[in-house]
C-alpha cells in the first residue's frame, strides 16, 4: 500500500502539471491515502462491530436458536414477549438498582480518596498502589477473595463482625443482602479508576487558585469546599457518566459469586440474554432482549448528554 | 489537553498545593488525612493478605470454623505445589499473554493508522467515518455476544484463538483518544518531511509515530489490561481446556476444586501475580496511561 502510495506522489509529476490538474490529482492523493489509512481498522471494523450490530436487529426478528429449530422471521413477536415476560423486568430492575446502589459509593470514596491524597501526602506510590491495584484483578480472582471472605461459617468477615457482636450474615444467600455484598465488592475492585481519574483532574487545578486562597487565609478544608469541589464539576460528571454506563453492564461478579441468586435476586440483566441464549438456546429472543438492553444504554446516554449540554451551556 | 493532564498527573507532591501551606496550620489535618488514608489502604488490602494467608495454609486449617491469621499447624506452600500439579495455570497465563499481546499489537496498528489519516488527511466522507466510530462507543459489548456467537459458529472460529482476538481489536474511543493526540503535534514537523518527497506512510512511521510514545504506550496498557482480564466474551467462545484464558480458567477451578479453600486462594494469587508484578515495574506509566485514556469513553 505505502509504495503505490509513494508511486502516486513521484515529484517529476507535480513539478509538470499544470496547477489545477495537480490540485485535483492532490485531491484524490488524499482520499487514496485517506481510505487507505483507514481500511485495516474498517475491515474489523465492519467484520466485528457494525455486521453484528446490524445481524443482531435481524437475529431479534427471528426465532432462531442453536438448536437449529425454526429461523424463520417472526417479526416483533419476541419483543412483545420480552415486554411481558416477569424475570426480563426483574433482571432489568436488579440491573438499574445495581447501578444506583453501586455508582453512588464508587463515585464518593474515589473522591475521598483523591481529596486526602490531594492534601500532600507522603509515600503517594504507596496510596495510589493499594487503591488502584485491585483494579487490575481479574473479575474472577475478586469473585474468589471475596466469596471466600463472604462464608458464612468460615469467612473472614463474618468472624471480625462476630467480635464486635454482630450476628452471623449469609452474605451471598440472603436476598435481601446478596445485591449489596455484590456492591461491596465490586467497590473494592474498581473504585481506583475512578480515584485516579480525580486525582488527575485535581492536579490539573491551577496552583494559583490555591496561592490566592491562602493569602486570603482559607485553610486546607475552606479550599476543598471553596476551590477543588467546585472545581471538579465537569469532572464528576463525566465520572458519574462512565460509572453508570459500566454498572449497566455488571455480569462477571455476579455470575461467579451468585450465579444470579438467590432466587434470582441478583440476577442481572446481561446474565439473563446470556442465559436465554447459551442455556436456553434461543438466540433469536435472546437478541431482542439485547436491543432492549442496548436501548436502555443509549437513553442513558443521550440524558447525559443533554444533561451536559445543558450544564456547560 | 491531554498532554496536561500526562505531564501533571504524575507530578506528585510538588504540585498538589498544600505543601506550600505554612507548615503549623496544616499538621493537625495531614494528620487526620495520613490516618484516614492508612485506615483506607489497609482496609483495601485485606483481601489480598487473607488469600495469601489461606493459600499458605493446609487445607485443613484453611476450613477450620477457628479463624487465624496464623494457622496451628504452620504455614506450607502445599496448596501451590497441588495448583501447579493438577492445574493449568501455567498455560491458561500462556493463553492470556499471547491473545492480549495480539490483540493489544493489532489494535495499536489499525487505530493509529485511522487516527493518523482522521487527524491529518483531508479525504471525502473523513467526516461521516469520524461521526461513526464515535457514534459507536456507545454499543456495549454484552450486546453483541449473541450475534457475535453466531458469526464466529458461521466462520468456524468457535473454540480458536482467533475468535478471542478479533472482535477485541476494535477501540474506537481509542482512536479518538489518539486523533486527539495527533492533532496536537504541530504539522511544521511534518513539512519538511513533506518537501523532502516523503510519503505520508514514511511521514506517519518516522515522524509522527516517534513522537508519540507516552500516548501510544498509554492505549496498549489500557487495551492490555482490559484484553487480560477480559471474562465474558472469552467464556463464550472458547470451550476447550487447552484454550482457556486466566480468568475463564479460574472459573473452572472454583467448580471443580470446590471447598479446596486453599488451592482456591492459591490460585487467584497466581492469576493476579502478572499483572500486579508488571504495575509494581510501571506504575508511573501505568497510571499515566490510564489516567490519559481513562475519560476517554465519553
Amino acid at each position: 500500500m505505502s509504495s503505490s502510495l509513494t508511486a502516486r506522489r513521484s515529484p517529476g509529476n507535480r513539478v509538470s502539471s499544470p496547477a489545477a490538474r495537480e490540485t485535483r490529482s492532490s485531491v484524490t492523493r488524499n482520499n487514496l491515502s485517506g481510505w487507505g489509512f483507514a481500511t485495516p481498522f474498517l475491515v474489523f471494523f465492519l467484520v466485528f462491530l457494525v455486521w453484528p450490530v446490524v445481524y443482531g436487529i435481524y437475529m431479534s426478528l427471528t426465532g432462531k436458536s442453536l438448536t437449529g429449530a425454526n429461523d424463520s422471521v417472526i417479526g416483533l413477536a419476541n419483543y412483545a414477549e420480552a415486554f411481558a415476560d416477569a424475570d426480563m423486568w426483574r433482571s432489568l430492575g436488579n440491573t438499574l438498582y445495581f447501578t444506583v446502589i453501586s455508582t453512588v459509593p464508587l463515585v464518593l470514596v474515589a473522591l475521598v480518596m483523591a481529596a486526602l491524597l490531594n492534601v500532600g501526602l507522603p509515600a503517594q506510590w504507596l496510596w495510589r498502589l493499594s487503591y488502584f491495584a485491585p483494579y487490575l484483578l481479574a473479575s474472577t480472582v475478586v469473585s474468589l477473595f471475596f466469596t471466600w471472605m463472604y462464608n458464612p461459617q468460615l469467612g473472614l468477615i463474618n468472624d471480625s463482625l462476630s467480635k464486635i457482636g454482630i450476628p452471623k450474615i449469609a452474605w451471598l444467600n440472603d436476598p435481601n443482602v446478596a445485591m449489596w455484598a455484590i456492591v461491596i465488592a465490586t467497590l473494592w475492585w474498581t473504585v481506583g479508576f475512578n480515584f485516579l481519574l480525580y486525582l488527575a483532574a485535581m492536579q490539573n487545578i491551577p496552583a494559583q487558585h490555591y496561592e490566592a486562597a491562602s493569602l486570603d487565609g482559607a485553610g486546607a478544608w475552606r479550599q476543598l469546599f471553596s476551590i477543588t469541589l467546585p472545581q471538579l464539576g465537569p469532572t464528576t460528571v463525566m465520572i458519574v457518566l462512565l460509572q453508570v454506563l459500566a454498572s449497566l453492564k455488571i455480569f462477571d461478579q455476579v455470575y461467579q459469586m451468585t450465579a444470579g441468586g438467590p432466587g434470582g435476586a441478583t440476577r442481572p440483566v446481561v446474565q439473563y440474554i446470556f442465559e436465554t441464549g447459551f442455556t436456553g438456546y434461543r438466540l433469536g429472543y435472546s437478541a431482542a432482549i439485547s436491543y432492549i438492553f442496548f436501548g436502555l444504554i443509549v437513553f442513558v446516554s443521550v440524558l447525559q448528554f443533554v444533561i451536559t449540554r445543558r450544564r456547560s451551556a | 489537553m491531554a498532554t496536561q493532564t500526562l505531564n501533571r498527573a504524575t507530578s506528585g507532591t510538588s504540585t498538589s498545593p498544600a505543601v506550600r501551606q505554612p507548615r503549623k496550620k496544616m499538621s493537625a489535618g495531614r494528620i487526620a488525612a495520613v490516618v484516614v488514608a492508612a485506615a483506607i489502604a489497609v482496609l483495601w488490602l485485606v483481601p489480598f493478605a487473607w488469600g495469601t494467608v489461606t493459600a499458605f495454609k493446609s487445607e485443613t486449617d484453611a476450613a477450620s470454623p477457628k479463624i487465624s491469621w496464623i494457622p496451628p499447624s504452620g504455614f506450607t506452600a502445599d496448596a501451590f505445589v497441588k495448583v501447579f500439579q493438577d492445574g493449568n495455570i501455567p498455560l491458561w497465563t500462556w493463553n492470556s499473554l499471547y491473545t492480549s499481546a495480539a490483540i493489544t499489537a493489532v489494535t495499536l496498528v489499525i487505530s493509529s493508522l485511522v487516527a493518523y489519516a482522521l487527524s491529518r488527511i483531508d479525504f471525502k466522507g473523513k467526516k461521516v467515518l469520524m461521526t461513526v466510530i464515535i457514534a459507536s462507543i456507545i454499543v456495549p459489548p454484552p450486546v453483541l455476544i449473541i450475534p457475535l456467537f453466531y458469526q464466529m459458529l458461521a466462520l468456524h472460529m468457535i473454540d480458536t484463538s482467533w475468535a478471542i482476538i478479533l472482535p477485541q481489536v476494535i477501540h474506537p474511543a481509542m482512536v479518538f483518544v489518539l486523533k486527539k493526540f495527533f492533532d496536537q503535534i504541530p504539522r511544521e514537523l511534518e513539512e519538511a518531511a513533506v518537501m523532502d518527497g516523503a510519503s505520508r506512510m514514511r511521514i506517519f512511521l518516522q515522524v509522527v509515530l516517534p513522537l508519540s510514545r507516552p500516548i501510544l504506550a498509554a492505549v496498549a496498557i489500557f487495551v492490555f489490561i482490559g484484553a487480560w482480564n477480559n471474562f465474558l466474551w472469552p467464556f463464550i467462545a472458547t470451550n476447550d481446556a487447552s484454550l482457556l484464558t486466566l480468568p475463564v480458567g479460574l472459573q473452572t477451578i472454583k467448580s471443580a476444586y470446590g471447598i479446596q479453600y486453599a488451592q482456591n486462594m492459591a490460585s487467584a494469587l497466581l492469576a493476579a501475580l502478572p499483572l500486579i508484578v508488571v504495575f509494581l515495574f510501571f506504575q508511573r506509566q501505568i497510571i499515566k496511561g490510564v489516567a490519559t485514556t481513562g475519560l476517554a469513553g465519553t
